[in-house]
């Protein structure tokens, strides 16, 4: 029970720093390698809000958010949007503004476990005879309604449906006007935002450390590659079996193997089917 | 009688023109400018050592640049002539650094045996590692090739392996400080010249052809996932060599061998340098290495620092200083009526 | 004699059908037409037939042999070449190193009786040969000029230089008369029969129906990814459901 409890939680967890990932390349196809510096960066400024400029906490969890879609956005404008098109260069340029961003945020201070943010919600309930803090249950249900919303979001709003239009076929999206650089843009703030938000709900359970950055990414890459990249379906699936395979390690076995978990899930599945659980073989030889 | 708009023309330099065929044997002055800067840079770089004797710090320094030159060209290589971007570097260092250990203290091999034997083996499992990903979307390839350095500090550290958090120790040193400068220099240039060979040959237009347009090799009947393995192998082998060099310099084969700067300094330098051009990654490295010991005093600002110059040198499109030399060497601007 | 056959394809992607149930046979040294409006699913069956797209259902089969969802480069490599119908051949080199690629293949080193890897100037003047035979003329140098300088016609017989370059037994050939004039279209004709008397059997995926019946022997007709037609071209033109098709066709 306490295993299906916590493989649940965890899941959702991981699914939830997943997400920003896997919708911005769902729709841009580009792997956002910044991912990881947006989400611990969004911890950083919900922190100083909180610590150094004193405003209400929940101000703060707002401006974090804000402010994180406001980097991705101007990320976006100012320099993807020049390259757009040359793989190798956008590949390259996210991988390095992420790894500025987090070197950045190291150098400028940010080391040490000193760096917590509150619980939104003290204390614990039982169910089943286990102790769940609260916390853990409010990401949990955040990240189900969070999912349910993009869901109906993608399908029945305009921009929603636009995104999904240029995620199929990029030209022939264009040609009914849609524009692929403004949604591009719009997917790029909204994925921001949306490891922002991750960021605000999870790091209450830790703390904010820099390695955060690239352990996130980590699962996000393990996610998208055992899942399929950019397949929503795909990363929920392997969220959930690598949620629950940690916990069944960190049960049976220890705590250290749950990085190994990744690694050799990765490995399995590039082994196995390279693209992924919902991976379309279509997706490998573009062009023809 | 311009009609006002002027606009910049390039023309070939005499010299150049003079020496781009057989007749350029038949002159001195031509045959210096076609070997000039080729005898300036090997003659250069062997001797270095010998200039900075009275410096033993940067002659420490001189061995460390060309282990990341190896890197450096390993990546121009990858991403430029074949068209596969490798973003952690640092998983060749530590795979042949773990190896070297490995074959020079558990099983006693000789540092000149080691070296290379770490090399094959490093490549044999860096080819492995990424196989799967070679017969889909370059993506994929960057993903997998940034994680596995991330996945595999930590494994070692989680599971204390090979030493855990404090590696292997007692790796033999080179015999003689002078060994130790000139082996890898001439590694250097053993692998600038053998891989610009390589290139020039038939399976050096394949790959070239496979970054331009893969789904036409396919049609010509050709593997391209067999080529894209052996560039992966002959990329690996390089960096794995510099690993395993690298391991017995310091003695010590540790986590810090999957450090973040192996993995962007190569990616900076031949940013930098100018890609496609083997020779540009070594000039890209030739500036950051001194530069990043310089700046090892600011702690982990300098890799924000490559970060930022790598990111305007791709935004502004530079095509990096190595291809900007070589045109004005060859070839000279001036104004001519539109 | 049939050297191809093809039997009840079947191709989905997303939510379009692009082929459903098409079979069809090629003798051996035959030139077979296929026609269709756009749509039709014309590419999508050399994708498939080649390899580069895997088919739901259906099997295709090569001298008797099952090479249904093989590789492409191998598919190549036993002689069934394809043409791309965009082609981007490697525009900074001569034209003759364009056909470096291919000729380095295996099968090209086996059939071609070329040893590949050695002198340079065995490569060479076998990619001349090549390309001579495709109707560059050695004399005035065309095969050494570069790819970015060649007009349309020369590269449509480039792309077809580097199937030839495998000594296929077999090419698909994707719209090689696209974007080319009457005169370019016309002078390409000898090159097919010369082809065909070479011993090469050729399905041609044309538009240009006019200059594709003067050199097809049976034609085969597409739409929406069905077969809706086959025969000889006078036949197939004349079906209701063809001329349905291609509204407004005029009586050749």
């Amino acid at each position: 029970m306490e295993i299906l409890l916590f493989g649940i939680i965890n899941s959702v967890t991981l699914s939830l720093t997943a997400l920003g990932f896997t919708l911005v390349y769902s729709i841009s196809r580009l792997p956002n390698f910044a991912h990881g510096a947006l989400y611990v960066t969004s911890g950083y400024i919900v922190w100083l809000c909180v610590n150094t400029l004193g405003l209400n906490y929940l101000l703060g969890i707002v401006v974090g958010i804000v402010a994180t879609a406001i980097i991705g956005a101007l990320m976006y404008r100012l320099i993807i949007l020049r390259i757009r098109g040359m793989q190798i260069s956008e590949i390259i340029a996210t991988y390095a503004i992420g790894l500025a961003i987090i070197e950045g945020l190291r150098w400028g201070g940010l080391r040490g476990s000193t760096f917590t943010l509150p619980s939104f919600l003290a204390g614990s309930i039982e169910i089943g005879g286990i102790a769940v803090d609260h916390q853990r249950l409010f990401v949990l249900g955040s990240g189900v309604v969070v999912f349910a919303a993009l869901g109906l979001f993608v399908k029945f709003t305009k921009t929603g449906l636009a995104l999904k239009a240029i995620a199929q076929d990029e030209r022939a999206a264009m040609m009914l006007g849609i524009d692929s650089d403004r949604k591009a843009l719009v997917s790029f703030a909204l994925g921001s935002g949306l490891s922002a938000f991750a960021a605000v709900l999870i790091l209450p359970l830790g703390s904010i450390v820099v390695e955060t950055g690239y352990n996130v990414l980590i699962y996000s890459i393990a996610v998208s590659i055992i899942g399929g990249l950019g397949s929503w379906g795909g990363a929920i699936v392997a969220s959930f079996l690598i949620g629950f395979a940690q916990i069944l390690t960190e049960v049976f076995l220890s705590t250290q193997y749950q990085m190994v978990i990744s690694l050799l899930a990765i490995i399995v599945t590039l082994l196995l089917k390279p693209s992924g659980i919902f991976g379309k073989q279509k997706e490998l030889d573009d062009r023809v | 009688m311009s009609d006002g708009r002027d606009r910049k023309e390039r023309i070939d330099r005499g010299i150049k023109v003079r020496s781009d065929g057989l007749y350029a044997v038949s002159s001195l002055r031509e045959m210096l400018y076609l070997s000039g800067p080729r005898i300036l840079l090997i003659a250069g770089l062997l001797l270095l050592p010998l200039l900075l004797d009275p410096f033993p710090y940067w002659r420490r320094v001189i061995n460390i640049l060309c282990v990341y030159a190896l890197l450096a060209i390993a990546f121009d290589f990858l991403a430029n002539c074949v068209g596969l971007v490798c973003l952690g570097g640092s998983m060749f260092i530590g795979l042949g650094g773990y190896f070297a250990a490995v074959f020079n203290v558990h099983l006693h091999l000789p540092v000149y045996l080691s070296i290379p034997a770490a090399a094959l083996a490093g490549a044999v499992v860096s080819t492995l590692l990424i196989l799967p990903c070679l017969s889909l979307r370059g993506v994929y390839f960057a993903i997998v090739t940034l994680m596995y350095p991330l996945l595999f500090t930590r494994v070692i550290e989680a599971f204390d392996l090979l030493g855990g958090s404090n590696g292997i120790t007692g790796l033999d040193s080179f015999p003689g400080s002078y060994l130790e400068n000139y082996s890898i220099l001439l590694i250097l240039l053993a692998v600038l010249f053998g891989l610009r060979r390589v290139l020039n040959a038939d399976i050096g237009l394949v790959m070239h052809a496979v970054k331009d347009n893969d789904q036409s090799v396919r049609a010509s009947g050709i593997d391209v996932v067999r080529i894209k393995a052996l560039a992966v192998f002959i990329a690996s082998f390089i960096g794995c060599l510099g690993g395993a060099y690298l391991a017995h310099v310091y003695m010590w084969a540790g986590l810090s061998l999957f450090a973040l700067d192996f993995s962007i300094i190569p990616i900076a330098a031949v940013t930098i340098g100018g890609g496609g051009v083997l020779f540009g990654a070594v000039v890209g490295c030739l500036i950051l290495v001194p530069l990043s010991e310089f700046l090892r005093f600011f702690g982990t600002f300098r890799i924000v620092l490559y970060c930022t110059v790598l990111t305007a040198f791709i935004v502004f499109k530079s095509e990096g200083l190595m291809p900007y030399c070589t045109r004005k060497y060859q070839q000279l601007e001036r104004w001519a009526d539109a | 004699m049939s050297i191809l056959t093809v039997e009840g394809l079947d191709k989905t992607f997303g939510g379009l059908k692009a082929l459903s149930g098409v079979s069809f046979s090629v003798k051996k040294g035959e030139i077979l037409g296929v026609i269709g409006p756009n749509g039709s699913g014309k590419t999508t069956l050399i994708n498939c037939i080649t390899g580069f797209v895997r088919p739901d259902e259906g099997k295709v089969l090569f001298k008797g042999g099952d090479i249904t969802r093989w590789r492409p480069h191998k598919i190549a490599r036993i002689g069934v070449a394809r043409t791309f119908q965009v082609m981007r051949p490697f525009y900074s080199l001569p034209a003759y190193k364009n056909l470096i690629i291919p000729l380095w293949s295996p099968r090209a080193r086996k059939e071609g009786g070329w040893r590949g890897g050695g002198k340079h100037g065995d490569r060479d003047t076998v990619a001349i040969d090549i390309l001579e035979e495709i109707g560059f003329e050695r004399d005035s140098r065309v095969p050494y000029k570069l790819a970015s300088t060649l007009p349309t016609g020369y590269l449509k017989r480039l792309e077809l230089a580097r199937c030839l370059a495998l000594r296929p037994e077999v090419i698909f050939c994707d719209e090689v008369f696209s974007g080319l004039s009457a005169s370019e279209v016309a002078s390409m004709l000898p090159l097919i029969e010369k082809l065909k008397m070479g011993g090469i059997t050729l399905v041609l995926i044309e538009h240009r129906l006019r200059e594709l019946f003067k050199v097809a022997d049976r034609v085969m007709a597409l739409q929406f990814g069905e077969k809706i037609a086959e025969g000889h071209y006078k036949d197939v033109i004349g079906d209701a459901r063809v001329k349905e098709a291609y509204l407004g066709i005029e009586e050749i």
